[in-house]
């Protein structure tokens, strides 16, 4: 009887104690949950969630504060992967379902209007535009993650929203459909 | 002998070699124009190193290898520059790609040509050579030899030369072994001498006898053992000739030179040679122009010769040509435009008919009887690999490693419901390096986005630091030096009329307090008058300083 209780006090102690040590030597530091989230987005870094950046938006989706479903440039496929991380129920972007992921744009400077006052290099949140003070200023296509954060920026109105072209670089085969032969 | 081993799988498709191997290989005439695309390998394109209006000399490099993975590109003959730009190419997509279009000035003047002694020349030399002289491997995937040939720290123990030549209809490897072996043979060595490998094995299929005993006689006295391989359906491809050769298999995801074999295409040791011994670049290369045409045959044609010269050649496309395949039957894509040039990686154009190619009854569902498992030659599961492609289920079809299928169409061939189980899987594949794509971009974005955030903090950071700084050297000076006289006056001025607001407000408090009237000016007026005497530049002022020297002020000019 005594033994037994013993043994129990004992067992007790020594898990406790490896317990109590494990949790302090193998803490997670941070939330994972936001690095998962953050995998998820896009990281265009445009702020059209509410949030200044993907970062702090994956911070608050993490604990709960934002919703999953307000990414826009990621569109329903984002929110559907967010709502399966989260598990919580899939709503669409902006309330109506099919606001498929824009089609990928860039910014576009024309360079004959840039008056080179570096508004834009500021709004950047990618450092994808270079350029000094009166001096033109240009995008750096591949860098440029289509945030639009400069186009508002620009005070004469040079920056566009061009669509990326498809090219042989980056194209894709197609899904194979069978061709629905004309009846005769 | 060494004795040969045996692939998984393959299917024994018609071979359709007799139409055109039995002639010569002619030399086709000078095009008007040539249209010389710079993408014509794996990797970077090359970057155009002429102008429209350069004239250029037959084999002048107009194209120069840009990045480690790449390869130059030549001019196939003297003339001018007529433009630079967008062009139709040999490509699935049917995408235009930029290409450099040469009017043909029909003087053919060469480049002078320098050969390279490859023996005294160092090995970088060599490859830095093959690299300038625009050789890529003409076996079908066209990646740059010269970076193939970079041993890094893997040892080669097996060169394989691959002369197996295993899609039907195709035979410019074959004429090119039977006519000028010694020339390969030529190439072979400079490989050898690159990559010290302690044997080189040549596999050609037994279809093509002669070829075997032309390279057999070539290969006297070097040491190289030529090997007659079962003619089987894909045994030209790279990872089943090594197996077939040498009992290896190159592991999943793996390379051959992670079981250190290297291995090459016949043709390409061919231009191997002609780049270093003859200071030749790669500017022609030997089709196969057969299917419905009249007379088929192999034609040693100019990079840059529109497809439809090409057919020319073979006395032109016989009535009933429905289409255009470049490459073989069971890899090859659909050209649909003869405007569009021949590139390094084309070795066969076929014209296809309603009676040579019969178009493939309407897909019907897997019955999932198994055969495409059977003839995978990568010992793959074909329709799991299709269900999961076809429901978009890209994790799962990478899990059942969709990356080691070759995309030989040996499934495809042997479906009894016509699956295009290929397109499926190019499908899938080219949908996850998309994915993989953005993923990469959307990793460097964030990098980028918190690299600035902090550079910002740290900005922000300096600048009160320098204020701090700024506003102690201030204080120390205006403590060391004794009060200057103005600052002093100012100083003075300022303490009376604190006094006099701390009087004004004794007042207006004894005011109210008798009266219990607000003077509402008072109110107003103290909290203005008392922070005048801080001895520090008001924060707004502070936050404007760096507009002064820095780009905003347009007044001023640096």
């Amino acid at each position: 009887m005594l033994s037994a209780i013993l043994v129990m006090i004992l067992l007790g102690v020594v898990l406790g104690a490896i317990l109590g040590y494990a949790s302090i030597k193998f803490k997670v530091k941070g939330n994972p949950l936001v690095e998962k989230v953050g995998a998820v987005l896009p990281q265009t870094q445009c702020g059209q969630c509410g949030y200044a950046g993907c970062g702090p938006y994956a911070e608050a989706v993490a604990k709960g504060e934002a919703a999953p479903n307000l990414c826009v440039p990621g569109g329903d496929a984002v929110a559907k992967n967010l709502a399966d991380l989260l598990g919580v129920e899939f709503q669409p972007v902006g309330g109506s379902e099919g606001a498929g992921p824009k089609p990928k744009q860039v910014a576009f400077i024309d360079e004959n209007n840039c008056i080179g006052c570096t508004a834009c290099i500021k709004a950047c949140p990618v450092d994808a535009i270079v350029g000094a003070s009166k001096l033109m200023h240009t995008v750096l296509p591949d860098r440029c993650t289509g945030c639009e954060l400069c186009v508002p920026a620009c005070p004469v109105d040079c920056i566009s929203m061009v669509p990326l072209e498809e090219s042989i670089a980056n194209w894709k085969w197609r899904y194979p459909v069978i061709e629905i032969k004309k009846a005769a | 002998m060494k004795t040969l081993h045996k692939f998984h799988g393959g299917v024994h498709p018609p071979e359709h070699k007799a139409e055109s191997n039995g002639l010569p290989i002619a030399a086709a005439p000078l095009p008007r124009r040539l249209v010389v695309p710079l993408r014509q390998h794996i990797g970077a394109p090359a970057r155009a190193v002429v102008k429209v209006g350069d004239r250029v000399l037959k084999g002048q490099m107009i194209g120069a290898a840009d990045g480690f993975i790449s390869a130059a590109v030549h001019a196939p003959t003297s003339g001018i520059v007529s433009a630079v730009d967008l062009h139709a190419v040999p490509h699935p997509s049917a995408l235009p790609d930029l290409c450099i279009t040469i009017e043909a000035d029909g003087e053919e003047r060469w480049i002078e040509h320098q050969p390279l002694d490859y023996l005294a020349a160092g090995r970088d030399a060599v490859r830095a050579r093959l690299r300038d002289f625009g050789v890529v491997g003409l076996g079908g995937a066209v990646f740059p030899t010269s970076v193939k040939l970079d041993p890094c720290a893997l040892k080669i123990g097996t060169l394989v030369l691959n002369g197996a030549e295993c899609e039907p209809w195709i035979t410019s490897d074959d004429r090119l072994m039977r006519e000028r072996a010694a020339e390969i043979v030529e190439g072979i060595k400079i490989m050898t001498h690159l990559v010290q490998p302690e044997q080189v094995l040549i596999g050609i299929e037994n279809n093509k006898p002669e070829a075997v005993a032309a390279m057999r006689t070539a290969c006297r006295d070097t040491g190289f053992q030529v090997m007659a391989v079962p003619t089987q359906y894909p045994g030209g491809g790279e990872k089943q000739l090594i197996q077939v050769l040498t009992g290896k298999e190159v592991p999943s995801g793996g390379r051959p030179a992670n079981i250190g074999v290297l291995c090459a295409n016949t043709g390409t040791a061919y231009t191997v040679h002609r780049a270093v011994n003859h200071g030749e670049p790669v500017i022609s290369r030997v089709v196969t122009v057969t299917g419905n045409v009249e007379k088929p045959q192999n034609f040693e044609v100019l990079i840059g010769t529109p497809i439809g010269e090409v057919v020319q050649l073979a006395g032109g496309a016989k009535t009933g040509t429905s289409h255009y395949i470049l490459g073989g039957p069971m890899m090859g894509f659909d050209l649909n435009n003869l405007a569009t040039p021949l590139a390094k990686a084309v070795n066969c154009v076929i014209a296809a008919s309603p009676a040579l190619f019969p178009p493939k009854p309407a897909a019907v569902p897997c019955i999932r009887c198994g055969q495409c498992a059977q003839v995978c030659p990568c010992s793959l599961q074909p329709m799991e690999l299709f269900w999961f492609s076809q429901s978009r289920n890209f994790d799962k079809a990478r899990g059942y490693n969709l990356f080691d299928c070759i995309e030989c169409g040996c499934c495809s061939y042997v479906c009894p419901s016509h699956i295009p189980l290929v397109s499926y899987y190019r499908f899938a594949k080219s949908e996850i390096a998309a994915q993989e794509r953005e993923k990469r971009a959307a990793e460097q974005a964030k990098a980028r986005f918190e690299f600035k955030q902090l550079r910002e903090e740290r900005e922000k950071a300096e600048k009160a630091a320098r204020f701090a700084e700024k506003a102690a050297a201030a204080k120390a000076t205006a403590g060391a030096e004794g009060e200057d006289p103005a600052a002093a006056a100012k100083k003075a001025a300022i303490q009376a009329a604190v006094e006099r607001a701390k009087a004004k407000k004794a007042e207006a408090a004894a005011q109210a307090a008798g009266q219990c009237d607000v003077t509402p000016m008072a109110a107003v007026e103290t909290p203005a008058e008392s922070l005048s005497p801080c001895p520090l530049p008001p924060t707004g002022e502070g936050d404007l300083e760096p507009l002064r020297d820095g780009s905003l002020n347009p007044t001023e000019s640096p």
